[in-house]
């Protein structure tokens, strides 16, 4: 663990890090491929939507010897419709039967209980009329829509528009992921699938806005130095607290993994499972994005603002003027030792680099000024 | 933010933190003493962990009828079916709207699902039936028909259930004679001479009278047979019935209004004639004819045979007599009423015309032993989640995760103890998806610790001495935590209020979990660390303690660069 710890010094101080933001054509080809894929999974196999939305019956019967074949045939004879028979642990049986009316369902519960041999009461019971469903499908997708809004407008608050956006690219992003997976896979789309998703909202965003909190942080008082671009800042920044979004997602997943476990491999299906799955990819889905496609939105979207590109400019200008004065050095030393450089035009920016308190250029600008302070 | 405000000089920051310990195990013990004021110690369980059965009814606008849907209508619909789930002798069930046309009818385990169905399903039948004749409730048969319950003997009882006079009301002016007055205590030991005309009838059959004599309105069982008889009788035969408070049993006649005719009710507090609170009814032309008809005959008639029941479900909730014919569409009820009497009798009346029909759109029974055992399985990934995350924490941060895990801890006593007493407070019901969120929320609360630890860590990076660094961490770990656990909060916030039924359950822990991570990371986490980077232990950076600057790989100490007092940044550090 300590190596853990060492590493997570040596990306806080920028000795080692992955350029997430210059390499972000990879990924963004990457995230498109996939999303592309979730979208045509979702366009060709659409989503298997459980009778919860559908209308119809879920029968779980008691520990019982009659055979799932049996069941089924049952099932199917009383209702008319095509039966799924699920065997789950214990000798219980799960009977889904779909589009079936509530008077319907009723007699086949009947049946059912009959041929099991029981009290109807004995044999639990799930049955949803096809109105509700929808009704439970519509307000999720109100809730979507206006959470969408309201955080979109919190994060512009709290933040910038530009990360707002990207959060919410990010955001889309996961679901459209998510919802892939469900329908590629054929996973069954239940309420309890609606709330995973859902809450997947809130949790991509956790992580997103960890982030851009800290980015937010390092790129203060930006324009007032020259030894950075924004992009260069934000991977910095990406890189620092790499540890603590690697961290808390481990930490979010082990919690969905224990329930994952237990609702898939010890209750066999139900609202644990569905719950647990949906958040599972999400919450996957949602620790990548937001450092692998939030970030550097953020940074190509800031790139474009003119005091950002006349910052990239001046930049660039500095750091050909330094490569031209230092050519006989070693030219690609300069990434990381560009407080070698300090020559005149560079004590401005390091006076409103160096009090520790401002992240922008925290460490980096500490292992300037020790290094510097070395020679 | 407010970073450099506190330094590493803080000797307010330093002194408070015992009392804000203090304060936050004070609520602890304080939520914990609320457990044991109320007698709960677990959270009340929903349907799916406790086992029982649970309907969705969805209204339905009467064809003809748009825009039914009110808040109103609705708390009237729910008010009916509440009578009747608990007239099933369940008392715990519970009925309530959920969203705009919903109503969700919750019935503990250990009650016929089938049975519950019926009552639910089924609609409400309001009628009005003449009485041909009244006796207290119990078994004994008694010659007299009754004390007539006039008003003198009514007000000992609650209001409005003695037999109040309903009276004439032609026009909208309201000619109301003021109750208990104009009722003339008639000569109840009359025999019940018949009128013949249809509407009411000859002398109850002998059968009948056997039934009514053996008719027994004491007890809550029986009564919900006897309605339950009643309410199966053809329009047109008479019945037995009782009175819905257990008080008097009543032989009825056959229907003679319809409680469809009815158009509206409502309880009005009279204030010219002073004769209190009373429920004027009006009814639709068909009712209104027959009802003037009805009574023109019934005010003929000696007590008890001068009053009409209104029966709801086969029980009678009001049997008021009637003084003259009422022509012309509208009545008046008055008789001893207060407020919430008079609003329960309109409400019933109400129902006959409530333009709403319900289907049963979403029915779940859980046995208990399904319950049980999703309750079990929800406990058990929970608790393997909490390990999980226990180990994370423990191998990442050692000894910090003695204040994680003294952190969550304390969250957890919070929401447990809040989820107990909430149940008796708001009704609120563990259900499992209520337990998956709380099952997340682990992840939630755990994860303010890391953005917090690994702040501090950071600082120690730095080459900060532990106590600055808990110090210095803290505001920007206070700014990451509260703007994540916003949005959090919001995706909850957002999710209650706009979604229904189970995903309800699910976003309420969410957001009390959210709420809670904030209290507890501020009042517990902060606090504690402080507390503690004064021990040794921590503050040298024990290779244990998950602070050692050494493996953190800290910078040599800042006080290098006081050598070289040149340096531009100094000024501004000390």
């Amino acid at each position: 663990m300590s190596r853990l710890g060492a590493l997570g010094a040596r990306l806080y101080r920028g000795e080692v890090g992955y350029d997430f933001v210059g390499k972000r054509k990879i990924w963004y080809g990457i995230s498109i491929l996939i999303t592309i894929t979730a979208i045509v999974g979702l366009a060709v196999r659409g989503l298997n939507m459980g009778i919860e939305f559908k209308g119809g019956a879920v029968f779980t019967t008691p520990k019982t010897s009659v055979s799932a074949d049996a069941a089924k045939r049952t099932a199917e004879d009383a209702s008319g419709h095509t039966a799924i028979v699920q065997k789950l642990g214990g000798g219980k049986l799960r009977v889904q039967v779909s589009e079936l009316t509530t008077q319907k369902s009723r007699t086949t519960q009947q049946a059912l209980a009959k041929k099991l041999d029981v009290s109807p009461n004995k044999i639990n019971t799930d049955i949803v009329g096809p109105s509700w469903g929808d009704e439970i499908a519509n307000k999720a997708w109100t809730g979507l829509g206006i959470f969408m809004v309201l955080v979109v407008i919190y994060l512009a608050i709290a933040f910038e528009w530009r990360m707002a956006l990207a959060a919410l690219i990010a955001l889309v992003h996961d679901l459209t992921i998510t919802v892939g997976v469900y329908a590629l896979v054929g996973f069954e789309v239940t309420p309890g699938t609606v709330i995973g998703l859902l809450t997947i909202l809130g949790y991509s965003l956790y992580d997103t806005v960890v982030v851009f909190d800290g980015l937010k942080e390092s790129s203060k008082d930006l324009t007032k130095q020259t030894r950075w671009t924004y992009s260069e800042i934000a991977n910095r920044s990406l890189n620092s607290t790499l540890v603590r979004s690697i961290n808390t997602t481990v930490v979010a997943l082990l919690p969905v993994a224990g329930l994952l476990f237990i609702g898939g491999g010890f209750l066999g299906a139900g609202m644990l499972n569905d719950i647990s799955l949906a958040l599972f990819v999400g919450l996957t889905a949602g620790a990548y994005s937001s450092i692998f496609i939030a970030t550097p939105l953020v940074a190509e979207f800031k790139e474009r603002d003119p005091q950002m590109k006349a910052l990239a400019k001046r930049v660039h200008a500095r750091r050909a003027a330094q490569a031209a004065k230092a050519d006989s050095t070693d030219p690609a030393d300069h990434e990381a030792d560009a407080p070698e450089g300090e020559g005149p035009e560079d004590t401005p920016p390091a006076g409103v680099v160096g009090p520790r308190r401002q992240p922008a250029t925290r460490g980096r600008g500490g292992r300037g000024r020790t290094q510097g302070k070395r020679r | 933010m407010a970073a450099p405000k506190k330094g590493r000089r803080s000797p307010g920051g330093q002194g408070r933190p015992g009392r804000v310990l203090a304060f936050i195990l004070l609520v602890m013990v304080a939520l914990t003493g609320g457990m044991f004021a109320y007698g709960h110690f677990t959270p009340r369980l929903g349907i799916d962990l406790a086992g029982g059965t649970s309907f969705t009814l969805e209204a339905k606008n009467e064809p003809g009828k748009p825009n039914a849907i009110t808040k109103t209508n609705m708390n009237t619909a729910v008010g009916i079916l509440e009578r009747r789930v608990n007239g099933l002798g369940v008392s715990e069930a519970e009925v309530q709207t959920q969203g705009k046309n919903h109503i969700i009818v919750n019935i503990p385990k250990g009650t016929n699902a089938e049975q519950a169905r019926q009552q639910v399903g089924t609609t409400a039948q309001l009628m009005f039936r003449p009485v041909l004749a009244a006796a207290p409730a119990g078994t004994m048969p008694q010659p007299q028909p009754t004390p007539s319950a006039s008003g003198g003997s009514g007000k000992d009882k609650k209001g409005g259930k003695s037999s109040p006079s309903a009276t004439p009301s032609a026009k909208p002016s309201g000619s109301a004679t003021p109750g208990g007055q104009g009722r003339a205590v008639t000569d109840a030991l009359k025999a019940p001479q018949a009128p013949k005309p249809t509407p009411t009838p000859s002398a109850p059959s002998q059968d009948l009278q056997k039934r009514f004599a053996a008719l027994d309105c004491s007890t809550k069982q029986s009564r919900s047979n006897a309605a339950k008889a009643a309410d199966a009788a053809k329009p047109t035969d008479q019945v037995v019935a009782c009175d819905k408070d257990g008080k008097e049993k009543l032989l009825l006649g056959p229907v003679a209004v319809d409680g469809k005719d009815v158009t509206g009710a409502k309880a009005v507090l009279d204030t010219q004639q002073a004769a209190g609170w009373m429920v004027t009814l009006k009814f639709n032309g068909k009712g209104s004819k027959t009802f003037g008809n009805v009574t023109g005959k019934l005010a003929s008639q000696p007590d008890p045979q001068n009053r009409f029941a209104i029966v709801l479900d086969g029980e009678s909730v009001s049997a008021p007599s009637v003084r003259q014919a009422i022509d012309g569409g509208s009545a008046q009820i008055t008789g001893n009423f207060d407020q919430s009497s008079a609003n329960d009798l309109a409400n019933v009346l109400a129902y006959g015309s409530l333009p709403l029909s319900f289907d049963i759109v979403d029915e779940s029974t859980v046995s208990a032993a399904l319950g049980g055992e999703q309750l079990h399985a929800g406990l058990l990934a929970g608790a393997i989640g909490l390990a999980l995350v226990v180990v994370y924490l423990v191998a990442y941060y050692r000894g910090l995760a003695l204040v994680a895990l003294a952190s969550l801890a304390c969250s957890a006593i919070l929401t447990y103890t809040l989820m107990v007493l909430l149940g008796p407070a708001i009704g609120f019901a563990l259900n499992l998806p209520a337990v998956c969120g709380a099952i997340v929320a682990i992840g939630i609360t755990a994860d303010s610790f890391i953005v917090y630890f690994e702040r501090i860590r950071d600082e120690i990076r730095e080459g900060r001495t532990l106590r600055p660094a808990v110090e210095r961490g803290w505001p920007r770990a206070r700014r990451t935590i509260l703007v994540s656990d916003f949005v959090s909060f919001l995706a909850a916030a957002v999710l209650f209020v706009v979604t229904v039924g189970k995903v309800q359950g699910f976003a309420f822990t969410l957001g009390l979990t959210t709420l809670l991570d904030v209290v507890v990371v501020f009042l517990f986490t902060k606090p504690l660390m402080t507390i503690l980077a004064r021990r040794k232990f921590f503050a040298s950076g024990h290779p244990w303690s998950g602070l050692d600057p050494k493996r953190l790989g800290a910078r040599p100490p800042l006080r290098s660069s006081r050598r070289r007092p040149s340096a531009s940044t100094d000024p501004k550090e000390a």
